[in-house]
């Protein structure tokens, strides 16, 4: 199979992980895609270092576009490429990010260090504790914001 | 110094990323118990296709911008280190963005329909 297929092929499996083998739904979850929009910027950026610099090269025969050049650059855009890098790239990370944080909730799930729960950013705890400086501090309330923080 | 640009990439993520775990105090990496089983499927998986695409000649990589090792099936130690890297850089953001959005991921309670 070819770079191309096999990528295509990797989300589709990934997907079908997610909703149906270990359930945890990623890919219904606004935390999911708001997360991916981050990852993505990233992710051109360092598909494009992998493959601008030459460290990573790809075979013609394998993705849409033309073989890497032996020496310069790929084109930034075009010939199946976005910011150098093959397309199928972007398709071969999506995979192995949704794969890695459907295991990370599925252990989750499974009770598998549950807590301590993230958050709260650190300039929120700042703001509580200048409020509740001295005698509540310890209360009830300051706990549950800590592991559930405001929608 | 040529060898370091592979890791220098990588590098370039942890920067990116690692500081989330003290600023949005994502605990990530205080569960790494969790991290590093989460760890077991995408590691397997992808390597497993490193050594299928690196057989099959779909890509190669610059003898001089790699670390010069190799693990069985000619895949360089580098792409290991990516395929840790980039699990923990995902889990990082998608605790961040918990950390200040507050949004459901699905394991804030006990799985009840998980295992039969």
């Amino acid at each position: 199979m070819t770079y191309t297929q096999l990528a295509i092929l990797s989300v589709l499996a990934v997907v079908a992980v997610d909703l149906w083998l270990l359930r945890t739904r990623m890919v219904l979850r606004r935390v999911f895609w708001a997360s991916y929009a981050i990852i993505f910027v990233f992710q051109l950026i360092s598909n494009g270092m992998f493959t601008g610099f030459g460290i990573v090269r790809y075979d013609g025969d394998a993705i849409i576009g033309g073989t890497s050049p032996s020496s310069g650059p790929p084109p930034f855009i075009g010939d199946g490429r976005l910011a150098f890098a093959p397309v199928e790239d972007l398709l071969f990370g999506f995979a192995l990010i949704l794969l890695s944080i459907s295991e990370w909730i599925w252990l989750g799930r499974r009770g598998i260090q549950r807590t301590p729960v993230s958050g709260p950013p650190i300039w929120r705890t700042k703001a509580s504790g200048l409020d509740q400086e001295g005698r509540t501090k310890a209360s009830g309330p300051d706990q549950e914001g800590r592991t559930k923080p405001e929608p | 110094m040529a060898r370091f640009g592979y890791v220098g990439v990588l590098l370039f993520v942890l920067a990116g990323c690692l500081w989330l775990e003290v600023v949005l105090r994502t605990r990530v990496l205080i569960r790494w118990r969790r991290l590093m089983l989460s760890w077991i499927l995408p590691v397997a998986l992808f390597i497993a296709w490193d050594v299928y695409a690196i057989s099959q000649g779909h890509w190669w990589f610059d003898p001089d911008r790699i670390l010069g090792w190799h693990l069985p099936g000619d895949v360089p130690v580098d792409e290991l280190l990516f395929f840790l890297v980039i699990p923990l850089a995902s889990i990082l953001t998608i605790e961040a963005v918990r950390s200040v959005r507050g949004w459901s991921c699905g394991d804030e309670t006990a799985d009840p329909g998980g295992a039969p």
